[in-house]
């Protein structure tokens, strides 16, 4: 029998009609591709970037949110936050082992990230002024991560899939908790409600631009639904998102910042949903490009940790490298 | 004896899709022998798709002692679980 090594196999394809035509065939029969598996140069490209991209978000999305952890208003929320950014960083470390099966290296992703390469999502460049922020944010983002997550729990690619449903199980509380902790101020004063509703004035709109440009100025959308990375377009994830998310809004008695949001009985074939104001994409590609309001300091938090963590990730190199000669002694004698 | 034949631990794709699961170890030579064995043992009703042999020795496992330690602190905290949380059916599925 031949044997391959996992990871660093040859993985160079001469790419004829015949095996582009066969992969599609495979992909068309819902098999997954798995790491050993013969692909298209276009297809491991596509997902190092997007599975590095996703792993990205989690760490820096971690920033945000940490950010409150020692001003949590009770120990409930401080417990609930503290094991929510912990399941974050858990997250990026199973997206990380996903792209690292296709052949990147994980000290080239993280060199990527903290040179500022790497792109991330956008939504984390928003600052998070307010305790209301955190509710927000495990309402609206995680609750917008989980509309984008379910349907890559079918990706086409064996360890993405594996690490989505993964991380889907563990999202479902970050959302709860959101939506709880919000609940709470909604309930509250009046001063505590006006702090929750500016709060969502403020997410409402980024937490639509989560899922991307329109189809139609989509570049790789197409490609990849056609290789059963993503099954649903941004635009159906999205409109799926807002259906949702808007009776959460109600039910709290707060208002959508969106004063051409109606209720359209015709749309999702019949089944009604809603139609929404213009998405300002100017304010997206802004901080796509790095001028958000927080870009410049995640990306220096990152590096901060980095650098502040060389020392540590030495000494654990030199404990391992001196048990080894100590044992290595110990069976000569 | 003068020799040992190497010990690999055995681990099977059952299905499109699913993880390499463990599901024994055999003795072999090298690794093309395990995994020829491994086939030869493993799956000869149609257990898999898919064969990982990986040396036994390079296996390093949690210590059965320390069980409680290690796991039970996983178990008491309810606030990771989703249930923890009140959310109003009027809302929907969340
Ligand atoms: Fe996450
Ligand atoms: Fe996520
Ligand atoms: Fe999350």
């Amino acid at each position: 029998m031949y044997s391959q090594g996992l990871i660093g196999a040859d993985s160079a394809t001469t790419e004829t009609e015949e095996f582009l035509a066969k992969f599609q065939a495979r992909i068309d029969r819902e098999e997954k591709i798995e790491p050993n598996d013969a692909m298209p140069a276009g297809y491991r490209k596509t997902l190092v970037r997007q599975i590095g991209q996703h792993a990205h978000s989690e760490i820096v999305g971690m920033l945000p949110e940490g950010n409150w952890i020692t001003r949590a208003p009770s120990l409930r929320r401080k417990a609930a936050l503290l094991a929510k950014v912990q399941d974050e960083g858990g997250h990026g470390l199973y997206l990380y082992s996903a792209a690292e099966t296709l052949g990147v290296t994980r000290e080239q992703m993280t060199e990527e990230l903290l040179s500022g390469k790497a792109k991330y999502s956008s939504i984390f460049n928003y600052p998070t002024p307010t305790w209301a922020d955190i509710g927000t944010i495990g309402w609206l983002v995680d609750g917008a991560a989980i509309m984008n997550q379910i349907p890559l729990c079918r990706c086409s690619y064996g360890p993405y899939a594996r690490a989505m449903i993964r991380v889907c199980k563990e999202e479902s509380f970050h959302q709860r908790q959101g939506y709880e902790a919000v609940m709470k101020l909604c309930q509250g004063t009046e001063e505590q409600k006006q702090m929750a509703q500016d709060a969502f004035n403020r997410w409402w709109w980024p937490s639509l631009m989560m899922f991307g440009p329109h189809d139609a100025d989509s570049s790789h959308s197409e490609q990849s639904m056609k290789w059963k990375i993503k099954r649903f377009s941004n635009d159906e994830l999205r409109q799926k998102f807002i259906d949702a998310t808007v009776p959460q809004a109600e039910y709290l008695g707060l208002t959508v910042p969106d004063p051409d949001l109606k209720w359209n009985p015709e749309k999702n074939n019949g089944k009604g949903g809603y139609d929404h104001g213009e998405i300002d994409w100017d304010e997206f590609w802004r901080v796509v490009k790095g001028h958000g309001q927080m870009n410049r300091d995640r990306i220096k938090a990152r590096n901060k940790a980095w650098d502040e963590g060389a020392w540590v990730r030495d000494a654990a190199l030199a404990h391992a490298e001196k048990r080894a000669a100590r044992q290595q002694k110990q069976a000569a004698e | 004896m003068s020799k040992e034949t190497p010990l690999w631990e055995v681990f099977i794709r059952p299905r499109n899709g699913l993880s390499h699961k463990h599901c024994g170890s055999l003795h072999a030579a090298d690794e093309i022998m395990a995994l020829n064995a491994a086939r030869d043992t493993y799956t000869r009703r149609g257990e898999g798709l898919s064969i990982w042999v990986v040396p036994s020795k390079a296996i390093f496992a949690s210590d059965p002692d320390q069980i409680e330690e290690n796991f039970e602190p996983g178990v008491d905290k309810v606030y990771r679980h989703p249930t923890f949380y009140e959310i109003p059916e009027e809302v929907g599925h969340m």
